[in-house]
C-alpha cells in the first residue's frame, strides 16, 4: 500500500485535531506516513500513533523560517522518494499555500478546501458560498489535497508511528523570503477558530465593540469567537477572527450567529457548519434560512439568558 | 518602482454563480463579472507604493474578452496601463496553469514587484500567489496585511492564525494581499476619463510563450467530475422571543447534546 503523506499541524508539541482527521482520511487510501518539520515531542508521537501514522517523518524546525517554500520541497522530496499515493495538508491559509508549490514541484494538481476525500481520492467541495457541490480528482501526478478542518471526522486506529529523521537541505530559491519576527497576538484560552467544535460570532447586531455578550457565550460552550465582516469593518472585533469569503472558513459541530444577517459573503465562510444556531431581530433576516434552530429577538436577551441556561445545565 | 498587479474578474457574488454543464468550468455568462474584491486592495496597495516610490503600476488580467471591462476599472483606480492575456486555450485552465501562464506573461515585462489578492472569491483555491513565485522562482511574501518597501527590500507582515509575522526579501518579489490591508479607492471622475485612453496590451498565449498543450480545460492536473446544487438545508425550526427565547435555544442545544 503506498505511503500517503499527512503534513502535522502542532502548537507546544501539541498535534492538532485537524491532524488526527488527515491520518483518518488518509488510511481510506493507503498507509499514512506524518511529516513533522520541528522536533517531534512523546505526546505528539504517541497522538500520531494513536491515529494510525506508520512513519513519523521529521525535519528540522529551520525549514520554518523561510515562508512556505522549504516545507513544499520537503514534500515534494518526499512524495518522490517514497512514490507517495497522496499529500494531504489541512486547508489552512498557509498550508494551501505549502499545497500549491508542493503540487508544482511534483508536476501535480492540487484540490483546494475539499470537505469530504474517497478512498479513490474523488474530492467533495462546497462552493459559491455552499450554493452548490462539486466532486473532483487529480488527473496528474501525485494528489496534493487540503482538506477544511472538521470534515473528516477522526477515528482512532493503533499505528507504529516510527520517528525517522529527514535530511533535507534547502535550496537558495527557498529560502528568498526570511521570517524574521513572530507576533502572536491575544487570543486567551479559547480555542482556535479554524479548529474549534463550536464557534460563537458576532454581528452587526452586537452594536459596539463590547464583545461581552459574545464572548460570554463562548466561554460558557468552550467555543471559539469569530465576528462579521461588518463587525471587523467598524473596527468592533480584530481582523484575525472574520468568518466569511474574504475571511476565515469554519466548519464546527455548532455555529451559533448572533446578530448576523447571513449574508452570502457570511455564509461562504460557515455554510458547511453541522448544526446553526441564529439570533436576530429581523425576522426576514437570510440567517434563518439556512438555521436549524432561530430565535427572533435582541441578541442582548437572548444571548445572556442562553448563557445562564447552559451554565444551570452544566 | 514597477509593479504589475495581477487582477482577475469574478462572477458578482451578489448573484447566482453557476458552472457549465458540459466541462463544469464558471459560467460566465450567467452572472455580471467584476473585479475578484481582493484585487482591488491589491491595486490599492501598489498605487500606494507608486504614490511612495514612483514608477508605473501595470495590469495584467488573464481572462475572456469580456475582462476588458474589469480592466478598465482598475485603469480608472489609477494603473497606468494593461496587459490582457487573453487566448481561447486559455479556457478551463485550473489555479496551476493559471500561476503558469501568468509567470510567463510576466516574463514579457519589466517588474520590481508582483501584487495580487490572496484569492479570488470563485474559486477560492487560495494557492496562485504561492505557484506563482514557484513558478518564477521569486521570493513569496504572501497573505500580507502591511507591505513596506526600502530601498531593494521589501517587508512584509504575513498573516498567521496566531497573529503575524514579519518577512522580508529582496526584489523582486511576490507579494499577496488580504483585505486589512488597506481602503480602496473610488475612481475620480478624472480617472474614469482618463481611464478610456490608457494603454491595453493584448497578449496571446504564443506572445507570451505559453505551450498550448500545457493550459487549458484538457490539460488541467485537475478536474471537476460532478457538480449540482447544494441538497437544501432542512428547514430549522424559528422561534419568536417572548422572554424565553434564550431557554428554547438552551432546550435545542440540550437535544443535540451540546450542553
Amino acid at each position: 500500500m503506498a505511503e500517503v503523506l499527512v503534513l502535522v499541524d502542532h502548537v507546544d508539541g501539541e498535534v492538532k485535531k485537524v491532524t488526527t482527521e488527515l491520518l483518518t482520511a488518509a488510511r481510506r487510501i493507503g498507509e499514512p506516513s506524518a511529516v513533522w518539520v520541528g522536533e517531534a515531542s512523546d505526546s505528539g508521537t504517541a497522538k500520531l500513533a494513536e491515529y494510525g501514522a506508520q512513519k513519523v517523518y521529521t525535519a528540522p524546525a529551520e525549514l520554518n523560517d523561510h515562508v512556505v517554500a522549504p516545507t513544499a520541497e520537503l514534500l515534494a522530496r518526499l512524495a518522490e522518494e517514497k512514490g507517495a499515493g497522496a499529500v494531504l495538508v489541512s486547508a489552512t491559509a498557509g498550508n494551501k499555500e505549502i499545497a500549491g508549490r508542493t503540487a508544482v514541484k511534483l508536476g501535480s494538481g492540487v484540490l483546494t478546501d475539499v470537505v469530504d476525500v474517497s478512498a479513490e481520492l474523488v474530492t467533495d467541495h462546497s462552493i459559491f458560498g455552499g450554493a452548490m457541490v462539486t466532486k473532483a480528482k487529480v488527473r496528474t501526478g501525485t494528489p496534493v489535497v487540503a482538506v477544511r478542518p472538521n470534515s473528516v471526522p477522526a477515528e482512532p486506529q493503533a499505528g507504529e508511528a516510527a520517528v525517522e529523521a529527514v535530511d533535507i537541505e534547502v535550496s537558495a530559491a527557498a529560502k528568498g523570503a526570511r521570517v524574521v519576527e513572530r507576533v502572536a497576538q491575544e487570543q486567551g484560552e479559547r480555542p482556535e477558530l479554524t479548529e474549534a467544535a463550536i464557534v460563537v460570532s458576532g454581528g452587526r447586531g452586537v452594536g459596539s465593540d463590547d464583545f461581552t455578550v459574545v464572548e460570554g457565550l463562548a466561554d460558557a460552550l468552550g467555543a471559539a469567537v469569530g465576528a462579521s465582516r461588518a463587525a471587523v469593518d467598524a473596527g468592533w472585533y480584530p481582523n484575525q477572527f472574520q468568518v466569511g469569503q474574504t475571511g476565515k472558513t469554519v466548519s464546527p459541530n455548532l455555529y451559533i450567529a448572533l446578530g448576523i444577517s447571513g449574508a452570502i459573503q457570511h455564509r461562504a465562510g460557515m455554510q458547511t457548519s453541522k448544526n446553526i444556531v441564529a439570533v436576530n431581530k429581523d425576522p426576514e433576516a437570510p440567517i434563518f434560512e439556512i438555521a436549524d434552530f432561530g430565535v427572533v429577538g435582541d441578541l442582548h436577551t437572548v444571548a445572556p439568558q442562553l448563557t445562564e441556561e447552559i451554565g444551570k445545565r452544566k | 518602482m514597477n509593479i504589475v498587479v495581477l487582477v482577475k474578474q469574478v462572477p458578482d457574488t451578489a448573484t447566482e454563480r453557476k458552472l457549465t454543464s458540459d466541462d463544469f468550468t464558471l459560467d460566465r455568462a450567467a452572472s455580471d463579472g467584476v473585479i475578484n474584491e481582493l484585487d482591488e486592495y491589491a491595486i490599492e496597495e501598489a498605487l500606494l507604493l507608486r504614490e511612495k516610490h514612483g514608477g508605473e503600476v501595470t495590469v495584467l488580467t488573464m481572462g475572456p474578452d469580456q475582462a476588458t471591462d474589469s480592466i478598465r476599472k482598475a485603469l480608472s483606480m489609477g494603473a497606468d496601463k494593461a496587459v490582457h492575456l487573453v487566448d481561447d486555450a486559455l479556457h478551463g485552465s485550473d489555479a496551476l496553469q493559471t500561476a503558469y501562464a501568468l509567470s510567463k506573461a510576466l516574463g514579457t515585462l519589466e517588474f520590481d514587484l508582483v501584487v495580487l489578492g490572496s484569492e479570488s472569491t470563485d474559486a477560492r483555491t487560495g494557492v496562485v500567489g504561492a505557484a506563482l513565485a514557484e513558478y518564477l522562482g521569486l521570493p513569496q511574501l504572501t497573505l500580507a496585511g502591511k507591505v513596506d518597501v526600502e530601498g531593494t527590500a521589501v517587508t512584509v507582515q504575513r498573516q498567521t492564525d496566531y497573529g503575524y509575522d514579519v518577512v522580508e526579501a529582496q526584489l523582486p518579489a511576490v507579494v499577496s494581499v488580504v483585505e486589512k490591508i488597506n481602503e480602496p479607492r473610488y475612481p475620480s471622475f478624472k480617472l474614469i476619463m482618463q481611464a478610456k485612453k490608457k494603454p491595453v496590451a493584448k497578449l496571446g498565449i504564443a506572445d507570451a510563450g505559453i505551450e498550448a498543450d500545457r493550459v487549458g480545460v484538457s490539460a488541467a492536473g485537475t478536474e471537476t467530475v460532478e457538480a449540482s446544487p447544494a441538497p437544501p438545508r432542512a428547514a430549522g425550526t424559528i422561534v419568536k422571543d417572548e422572554g424565553d427565547g434564550g431557554a428554547k435555544a438552551a432546550d435545542f442545544l440540550a437535544e443535540k447534546k451540546f450542553v
